[in-house]
């Protein structure tokens, strides 16, 4: 039987080994300082970079955690507050379809929304996008995290005289503060990756830009187009661009985990 | 006196018992109370839903006294505990009828605030539960903080005045940005009390509060109720009946919803009127 899990646990890891591994190989070379500071050079010209594509990404993803946090946040306040009412079991069930749901739907829905009336791709689309995204992950994450906060600590609060909301702002989210900054952490993490949802809301582009009414270039959306290239050299630099993302989503990753052991210590 | 005391008090207990209740106080529920002093409880019922767990109790609490409830599992005496700070309507279903009268205002009255009920009825729970993220200054100067606004230097005052009241500021005064969980389970709890104290509340509510502590913990939260009993009307919820027989004034017995019996301690431990009473402190049942 032991052999079964070791079996399982090797075909768990070798993909991640793999592409962890294939990442290096193939991007590591083109990962140089021209690539994280230029913008893409011409076709048929040698060179170029992302530079303009990562901060598009950061751009596009404060855009998204400007919608989806305050949202999901708020909301996830009222699951986890009021846990058995109707309109928290109706919202919790439709958050579990929302996450459901292919990113591209999202996109279509943003597209719909945003860049027909405004009759253009732009930095805003892609935010609100991502940001729809968002809100179910926070929405449940901090539904769980409030309900994991024990009742005998906002007893506590209430039997000092607290009133209820100033018990839930300054005790129970305290409480719940590093799950909470885990859940956003993990969430910008899922959404970094997101292309589908990119193609046509922030679309592409080639230039430098920081107005949130332009198309605007994201990591994600220039691995692919230069993916599906017939380029070499820009076979290379979207190698290099997806080992990029994969070291962010890392970092996010160990950033969670010291925000984790922190509450682990206080174990309440 | 002795045959019904000695199946629950060792002897060395039963002269401390003796000792104390000689110093008790004379007033008492068989005196004629004064309806604006103390907590004075008329035709309380309790319901969680349907099920009616207090069962018109009607008693005087006297002031600045120690009075012990005491009963077996599910008789009502935590919930007759938590309609006194206005905490038993916070469960789901849960409501309450009848008057509590604490120093003449009815807390139940339309245009009483629970809030500022519990602001005056201080309360320490069974389990120590001292706010996770927050050091053991933090946690004593909690309730000030989130309800007003004071100086740094008055905060600590208070802090270490509450903290000495509740025997905690010898072990504690190097440590105070440490956090709270990091204390014992003794020293949690007391941490709890002056929490409780810090807010200045006429009224203390405890609920089994050594119920989860070793014994040693346990004398010194009993020492620290000795302590506190001139200055607060202090209200305790205990299964220890050598506890209650030790730390009160007054006995309060319940039984299903229902007081049975509420007299002096020394009366309850020693002549109890009612059968269900000498039943239960001799440990015939519950």
């Amino acid at each position: 039987m032991s052999v079964l899990f070791s079996i399982s646990i090797v075909v768990v890891l070798l993909p991640l080994v793999f592409i962890v591994g294939f990442l290096v190989i193939q991007g590591a070379s083109s990962l140089n300082w021209d690539f994280l500071t230029r913008r893409p050079a011409p076709v048929g010209e040698v060179g170029g970079g992302m530079g303009n594509a990562i901060v598009g990404s950061f751009l596009v993803i404060l855009l998204a955690m400007i919608v989806g946090v305050p949202l999901g946040i708020l909301g996830g306040i009222f699951l986890g507050e009021f846990p058995s009412s109707r309109l928290s079991q109706i919202t919790r069930f439709a958050a579990d379809v929302l996450n459901g749901t292919p990113s591209i739907v999202m996109g279509v829905f943003a597209y719909s929304v945003i860049v027909m009336p405004m009759h253009r791709f732009s930095a805003l689309a892609g935010g609100f996008a991502l940001g729809i995204i968002m809100i179910p992950i926070m929405l449940r994450t901090t539904d769980e995290m409030l309900q994991l906060v024990p009742t005998a600590i906002r007893e506590a609060s209430l039997a000092l005289g607290v009133p209820y909301w100033k018990t839930v702002v300054k005790v129970v989210l305290s409480t719940a503060k590093s799950g909470l900054i885990t859940g956003v952490l993990l969430a910008v993490a899922r959404i970094s990756g997101e292309t589908a949802p990119l193609l046509f809301t922030a679309f592409n582009n080639a230039f430098w830009t920081a107005s949130l009414t332009q198309p605007i270039s994201t990591l994600t959306v220039q691995i692919y187009t230069y993916a599906i290239s017939p380029y070499d050299d820009w076979h290379r630099q979207a190698w290099a661009g997806a080992l990029l993302l994969l070291l962010l989503v890392f970092g996010i990753n160990i950033l969670v985990r010291a925000v984790t052991r922190g509450r682990d210590e206080t174990n309440y | 006196m002795k045959q019904i005391i000695e199946p629950v008090i060792s002897q060395a207990e039963e002269k401390r018992v003796v000792q104390h209740i000689a110093g008790t106080k004379t007033m008492g529920p068989d005196i004629s109370p004064n309806r604006n002093e103390g907590i004075f409880v008329e035709q309380l019922s309790a319901y969680f839903g349907k099920n009616r767990v207090l069962k018109d109790v009607t008693m005087h609490i006297p002031k600045h006294c120690v009075t012990a409830l005491i009963g077996p599992s599910g008789c009502g005496k935590t919930t007759f505990l938590r309609t006194i700070n206005r905490m038993h309507e916070l469960s789901k279903d849960a409501r309450v009828e009848g008057t509590v009268l604490v120093d003449g205002v009815n807390i139940y009255a339309p245009n009483i605030d629970p809030v500022q009920v519990r602001r005056r009825i201080g309360m320490v729970f069974q389990k120590p539960n001292p706010f996770p993220t927050m050091s053991i200054f933090e946690n004593v100067v909690a309730g000030l903080r989130l309800n007003g606004r004071y100086s740094r230097r008055e905060l600590m005052e208070i802090a270490e005045r509450t903290l000495r009241q509740a025997a905690l500021w010898d072990e504690v005064s190097d440590k105070l940005h440490r956090s709270g969980a990091s204390l014992s389970g003794g020293q949690q709890q007391r941490l709890c009390i002056a929490r409780a104290l810090a807010v200045n509340p006429e009224v203390i509510l405890m609920d089994e509060p050594a119920s989860a502590l070793d014994p040693i913990s346990t004398a010194k939260i009993e020492e620290l109720i000795f302590e506190l009993r001139n200055q607060y009307t202090i209200v305790i919820v205990t299964h220890n009946m050598q506890q209650a027989a030790r730390v009160s004034d007054y006995t309060a017995f319940f039984y299903l919803g229902e007081l049975i019996e509420f007299d002096r301690t020394k009366q309850i431990f020693i002549s109890p009127s009612k059968k269900q009473t000498e039943d239960y402190i001799t440990g015939r049942f519950g």
